[in-house]
């Protein structure tokens, strides 16, 4: 396909009508599921009972059932916990970062990436909670006033983020939900189903599309879309506290913020790209949802993932310039040690494979991106394996140095991270529109005046 | 929902934008202050075309931010400075710079809730599932393609004749009557509500009762009161004498306790041991303090053996004697120890160094007995020269 880059491409392709934009955004949730959606449900229902069995097991006989122990104290409920935020950042950057940013066509894919990066942070809210052993009691978390005369240590980082993940959902949420109202409203009004259009209309709160409304909520959108932005970069800064504020060396560094932010926004475009693919293909989105949007997150992943690169090389460097005996072992070690597989799977996977985005043909072959994107979620994850587990397994006593291996509840926790995570998109597209409908319509072609404001 | 014959307003509806944002126009402009634009996306240069005043939502953000970051500061401040003081590292108990990732948090969260949750109540006055427009053919087209225009009956300048005739005037379509809705009334004493509202009760209750009260004391949820360790007292199946309790390795000496030189000899020893405390202030009032406790009864206030046990038993002696001022510190405390005769040994009532400090206090008193004249002129000059 030849596009002209000298003007705006249309953000809708073909030239529907509003109508027409709705009734196929509408229509996966008018629709009688077919049997393949329930397939696609019954494996995603499998992965999440394996995980609900793990965790069974685990809140049984105690968390002794994981791999890690001395020296490796942390281990899969981090890196996990980790890779699942990072996810989530992907949503906030195209819905809040974009808008501000007047990215227009960020419109057809935002609803999506929001739902993403809410089911993400559950799926990551999970690790932290489990992994104190008596999730039961998690809410010690919390400072309240309590009987046994004890407050939260609130100059401790994990601490700041018991505060940064709840703040990041919450408000994600509210963003989200907020730009479902007009939307639930559009299903209220084209709904014939009884029950439907009671739940329907209990969501859009009785919107009325009135634009005395419509001012403020333009406001309201701003407002959030200007408080998401630092905080979805402050939340990933905060998880990288976790690390760097400790004294371990390959963790006590300072590039790790920008460093964990930049991954996160190159992971989290990974999974938007790679369920997108899907759901384009499956709910006929391809005029809405268009190449071009992929070829889109395809460059920020290619600069994203170059950015994760450059953190690679210069964490080296730091530990070569600084002559800290204890630092440069442990990078030596991570690229050379017993966990070379690891450092090499992180290194291939998000460095090498996302070149080939810089040629165009590539970038806009969905077989490519779809081999690309999966190898950069695999790479993510083992970057966060790697940041953990080589920092730790060989520590500044030899004598207590050693190998982690992780346990069959591990993987079948992790597993069931990912059933939740599809399980819950699987049933976002068939319950809420994929493509924020009134958002869509703003942006089609001739659904603006010709002439704005002023005098005339 | 019923509606009845009162007239709420009138509508009509456009195709463009164009002409929506003119029918705006025309209708701000023609001075009706009860109207309305239903759109079914935010149409660009609406608020002109309206006259809409700016948005007041902003104040909202800013107060609650601002409060957001107020409590987070004063209760970090109240919490780790007043309420519950750390010493981590010797660090400030108020480290601004650790205080303001949650400050940050907190500021964005407060502004957040407070801004949607004051722009659906406050400035929507949501949830209103119940209103007129609802349920109307007209509310099914702004919803999906069509632009409208409302304009209400409660405008003093409505007039039905005329609005319509505007609406007309400016191509609209399809203009109807919007009736308002018969508001019904619930009855409170209704059978069926103070049913669910009895039955809801019950469960909340019982569910409550259940949870804090059973469900947490189920495994796995133990609270930690199994554990796999040894519990003094039960009964062990791995040490052969069945005991949990382990006996210490022979020859153990607990701390502080180290065993007397002497313990076992009843005649006064050759070499007895020397007193390990330095003379001060605190020591003769440590001596002075056990003395009178203990040794008074007998052997009387200032060591004169006269306390009111005299004759009523075996006679304390004077501890003035000039064998007991020529005795080593180490020989009274052998006494004190090991007890002599008829006098118990204190060794169970008092530490090592309580005693020691016993045996300078009695140094001290026979010191003051048995001083010569100089020996006191002397202290008395030193202590008026000292004194003053
Ligand atoms: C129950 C009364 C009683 C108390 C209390 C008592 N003593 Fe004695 N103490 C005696 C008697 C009686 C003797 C004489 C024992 C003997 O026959 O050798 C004695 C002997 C002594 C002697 C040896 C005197 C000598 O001439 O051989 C010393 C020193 C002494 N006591 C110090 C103390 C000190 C110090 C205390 C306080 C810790 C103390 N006593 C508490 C009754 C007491």
């Amino acid at each position: 396909m030849n596009i002209d880059y000298s003007k705006e491409l249309p953000i809708v392709q073909g030239r529907l009508s509003l109508g027409e934009l709705e009734d196929l955004i509408a229509k996966p949730m008018s629709e009688k599921p077919t049997p393949k959606y329930y397939i696609a449900l019954a494996i995603t229902l499998t992965l999440l009972m394996i995980g609900a069995t793990s965790l069974g097991f685990t809140f049984y006989y105690g968390t002794g059932l994981w791999g890690n122990n001395q020296p490796v104290g942390w281990a899969f409920d981090i890196v996990n916990f980790v890779f699942w935020v990072g996810i989530g950042h992907a949503g906030t950057l195209i819905s809040a970062i974009l808008f501000l940013l007047r990215q227009k066509w960020r419109t057809a894919i935002a609803r999506f990436a929001e739902a993403m990066t809410i089911f993400a942070v559950m799926c990551a809210g999970i690790f932290p909670a489990i992994h104190t052993g008596r999730p039961w009691l998690d809410g010690w978390l919390l400072p309240y006033p309590n009987q046994h005369g004890l407050w939260v240590n609130f100059t401790s980082p994990l601490l700041w983020d018991v505060f940064a993940v709840s703040t990041y959902f919450t408000v994600s949420a509210v963003f989200w939900y907020i730009g479902l109202i007009p939307d639930f409203a559009v299903m209220r009004d084209r709904t014939t189903g009884k029950v439907k259009k009671f739940i329907y209309s209990l969501f859009s709160l009785g919107w009325r599309h009135s634009h005395r409304n419509w001012q403020h909520y333009e406001k309201s959108y701003v407002i959030l879309a200007g408080f998401a932005t630092p905080l979805v970069l402050s939340v990933h800064t905060i998880v990288s506290f976790d690390f760097a504020v400790s004294i371990i060396p390959g963790w006590h560094t300072t590039i790790f913020p920008p460093y964990f932010v930049a991954g996160a926004i190159f992971s989290g475009f990974a999974m938007v790209v790679t369920v997108l693919v899907f759901v384009r293909k499956v709910f006929d989105l391809e005029n809405i949802i268009t190449i071009d949007h992929l070829e889109k997150m395809n460059k920020v992943i290619l600069a994203t993932g170059m950015m994760v690169g450059y953190a690679y090389a210069m964490e080296f460097f730091i530990a070569w310039y600084s002559g800290v005996q204890f630092e440069t072992f442990v990078f030596i070690n991570r690229a050379f040690g017993p966990y070379a597989w690891a450092y090499w799977i992180m290194v291939s996977c998000n460095v090498i494979f996302p070149q080939f985005f810089w040629f165009k043909k590539l970038r806009r072959s969905i077989p490519v991106m779809m081999v690309i994107v999966i190898f950069v979620n695999v790479g993510m994850w083992f970057e966060r394996f790697v940041i953990t587990v080589t920092s730790l397994h060989r520590d500044f006593l030899p004598s207590s140095w050693g190998y982690y291996v992780p346990t069959i509840y591990d993987f079948g926790i992790l597993i069931g991270s990912f059933g939740l995570f599809f399980t819950l998109v699987l049933l976002f597209v068939k319950a809420m529109p994929v493509v924020a409908i009134s958002e869509i319509k703003a942006v089609a072609d001739g659904a603006q005046p010709t002439h704005h404001g002023g005098d005339h | 929902m019923e509606r009845n014959t009162k007239l709420h307003g009138l509508v009509a509806l456009f195709d463009t934008p164009d002409q929506i944002i003119h029918a705006a126009e025309k209708v701000s402009h023609s001075g009706y202050k009860d109207f309305d634009v239903h759109t079914p996306y935010p149409v660009h240069g609406m608020d002109d075309a309206m006259k809409l005043k700016p948005s007041k939502l902003g104040y909202v953000t800013l107060v609650f931010g601002l409060s957001g970051a107020a409590f987070a500061l004063l209760l970090m401040w109240w919490t780790m400075v007043v309420d519950y003081p750390m010493n981590i590292g010797g660090k400030p108990f108020f480290s601004l710079p650790a205080f303001i990732p949650v400050t940050f948090e907190l500021t964005v969260l407060f502004a957040t809730l407070a801004t949607v949750i004051g722009m659906i109540t406050f400035f929507f006055r949501f949830p209103d599932n119940k209103h007129p427009l609802h349920d109307t053919p007209y509310m099914q087209a702004v919803s999906r393609d069509k632009y409208g225009v409302f304009i209400g009956a409660s405008d003093p300048k409505f007039d039905v004749k005329e609005v319509r005739a505007l609406f007309e005037s400016l191509g609209g379509k399809k203009i109807s009557e919007i009736m308002e809705i018969e508001k019904t009334w619930q009855d409170a004493f209704n059978p069926k509500f103070i049913g669910i509202l009895v039955t809801t009760a019950i469960l909340v209750s019982g569910g409550t009762y259940f949870a804090l009260n059973k469900l947490l004391y189920i495994t796995p949820f133990n609270w930690m009161e199994h554990q796999f360790r040894g519990v003094p007292q039960e009964k062990s199946d791995f040490f052969a004498d069945s005991r949990m309790m382990r006996e210490p390795v022979a020859g153990t000496v607990a701390r502080g306790h180290m065993p007397y030189e002497f313990k076992d000899s009843v005649a006064q020893p050759a070499d007895p041991v020397e007193n390990p405390l330095v003379n001060s202030p605190e020591i003769f009032k440590l001596g002075q303090k056990k003395y009178l406790t203990f040794c008074s009864p007998c052997h009387g206030d200032y060591g004169d053996g006269d306390s009111r046990l005299n004759q009523q038993f075996p006679n304390p002696p004077s501890l003035h004697t000039t064998k007991l001022r020529d005795w080593k510190d180490g020989n009274i405390y052998h006494v004190i120890t090991n007890g002599q005769n008829v006098m118990p040994s204190y060794s169970h009532q008092m530490t090592v160094k309580e005693r020691w400090a016993v045996v300078s206090y009695i140094r001290a008193l026979q010191k003051a007995k048995n001083a010569s004249e100089t020996e006191i002129e002397q202290f008395r000059k030193e202590n008026t020269s000292n004194g003053n």
